[in-house]
């Protein structure tokens, strides 16, 4: 592992990144960094690009202009992914019959970067109890995931993310769907990840009531960077009132 | 029993249909999850294609349809992949070109004959010792890949998005299970014949999803149908005098078919 990346602040830095789907732009000219201890969240009306941008700093699309560094090294030649985990959106796209208990699906990360299973059986079994801990899904391990509420089908995703105990998570609108009580629990559990555990956690929602209570960081994205900054500042500026009408922004910018 | 195991050819059968049948089922569970069950049925029509230019150029049918198949497969990704073709529209349009192909190819050979239709149809009793070995090893193999790959394939059939984004190499392995589908196939249809392997890959595999809670017993429960379904229609169509294919593919119907109705009752008591 590259020593000085570990050392510096600065996990994750975007620079200059725009994308385009076809004629589409989606993005334009995107910078900023993503610092250790960060509780990040990413803001915008919808098609303002933010799950774009989450899934090119994942590496699963290709930027059409500028430049990613993870951990201090050059996006395209990161191998390390088990420092960063991920909870795509809200899971439409996972089968509800899909036979896999909820233990499975956590140890369908633990074992992503590992090449030899068998090796492994006992760090797997205390790597992945302890992630179900944190989430407070122990006693449901056993259950097939399908069988499991949406909160409770998200927090194992959460606990899949953690389980090589990355140094950054990234959760593209966990709470979709999620009653309101749950909510709270939830970003108390992510509060708790991000300052007892000290991952860095960068977060797309809709949802500006939670980002007060809970968030260090805001980046406000409109194919542009809006703004990113301290919650408190965020609060201030005009960026957040322009944010509530969030549509009406999004036709300026064209 | 003693009786049946007495003979050579019954043992060699056995041998060689429970390992064939066990990669099939273990596959099955896979591309049944990946809402691909059909490739096998293409992969299998276009291996006739194999089978006739082997019987033509007068090559050994199985390495022929072995290629062939590879070839097939990896054409069957590429049209998904780059010429946007939805992966039923690609596997259809492979499987009646190779059908036809075969048709042409047989016609010249002037070898629609006995030959021809062991492989349609299959004839697991009259394999040949050096097809056994050939189908043993090529099974383990598809058996040792698919244990060492065990966890990413699940992570790749279960969220294929969350699975890039941890690094796996879904590309490579993607290509993996295509090739290790398209080379057992051929082994099934050695087994029961081109017309039954997709039966193979499938029906094994459904029926150990119907009662699997974890993913873990839903390969365990399709390789143990298979395994039964091999080894109860060999002996049942040695002593009925039936033939072998047909009678294991309508087993192991029935053992799904059992399953199907034990989780109906689960449900309804």
């Amino acid at each position: 592992m590259d020593s000085s990346a570990n050392d510096s602040k600065t996990l994750i830095d975007v620079k200059d990144i725009s994308f385009s789907y076809g004629p589409v732009k989606v993005l334009q000219d995107v910078t900023f960094p993503i610092q250790r201890g960060d509780f990040l969240a990413i803001i915008g009306p919808n098609g303002s690009g933010k799950t774009t941008l989450i899934k090119i700093i994942l590496g699963l699309l290709k930027p059409s202009k500028g430049r990613i560094r993870i951990l201090g090294k050059p996006a395209e030649e990161f191998e390390d992914w088990r420092k960063i985990g991920y909870v795509p959106q809200q899971a439409t796209h996972i089968d509800p019959f899909f036979p896999a208990s909820a233990r499975e699906v956590v140890a369908m990360e633990f074992h992503a970067s590992r090449k030899i299973p068998s090796l492994t059986k006992r760090e797997e079994e205390l790597c992945i109890e302890k992630a179900l801990k944190q989430v407070g899904m122990d006693h449901f391990k056993n259950w097939r995931i399908g069988s499991l509420s949406g909160g409770q089908q998200q927090r194992i995703f959460i606990a899949r993310a953690i389980v090589n105990e990355p140094h950054i998570l990234f959760l593209d609108e966990p709470t979709t769907g999620v009653d309101s009580e749950t909510q709270e629990h939830f970003y108390d559990m992510l509060d708790n990840l991000n300052k007892k555990e000290g991952i860095t956690i960068v977060l797309i929602t809709h949802d500006t009531g939670i980002v007060n209570k809970h968030v260090s960081q805001v980046a406000c994205l409109n194919q542009q960077l809006v703004y990113h900054g301290t919650h408190e500042e965020f609060c201030r500026s005009g960026a957040f009132k322009e944010m509530l009408a969030g549509h009406h922004l999004i036709s300026h910018r064209h | 029993m003693e009786a049946f195991l007495s003979y050579g050819f019954l043992q060699r059968a056995l041998l060689a249909g429970i390992f064939v049948a066990i990669a099939c089922a273990l596959l099955g569970v896979f591309l049944i999850l990946r809402r691909d069950a059909m490739i096998g049925h293409g992969l299998a029509h276009v291996t006739f294609a194999g089978v006739a230019l082997g019987l033509f150029l007068e090559i050994i049918p199985l390495a022929v349809a072995l290629v062939v198949a590879v070839i097939a497969a990896l054409g069957i990704m590429k049209l998904k992949e780059k010429a946007g073709v939805y992966g039923d529209t690609a596997i259809a349009i492979f499987s009646s070109v190779g059908l036809a192909l075969g048709i042409l190819l047989a016609t010249l050979a002037q070898s629609f004959n006995v030959d021809l239709f062991s492989y349609l149809f299959g004839d697991i009793l009259a394999i040949e010792s050096s097809e056994v070995w050939l189908s043993i090893g090529l099974a383990a193999i598809v058996v040792f890949m698919v244990i060492l790959n065990y966890h990413k394939f699940m992570y790749m059939t279960f969220d294929f998005e969350a699975a890039k984004a941890s690094g796996i190499k879904v590309g490579r392995l993607d290509l993996l299970l295509t090739l290790l589908t398209a080379v057992t196939i051929v082994l099934g249809m050695k087994v029961v014949g081109i017309l039954l392997v997709s039966a193979l890959v499938v029906i094994p595999a459904a029926a150990g999803l119907q009662l699997a809670s974890n993913f873990k017993q839903a390969i365990i429960l399709s390789s143990l149908i298979a395994f039964v379904s091999v080894l109860f229609g060999l002996i049942l169509a040695f002593y009925l005098d039936f033939p072998a294919s047909g009678t294991i593919v309508i087993l192991s119907f029935l053992l799904f078919g059992l399953f199907f109705i034990f989780k109906r009752g689960k449900r309804i008591f």
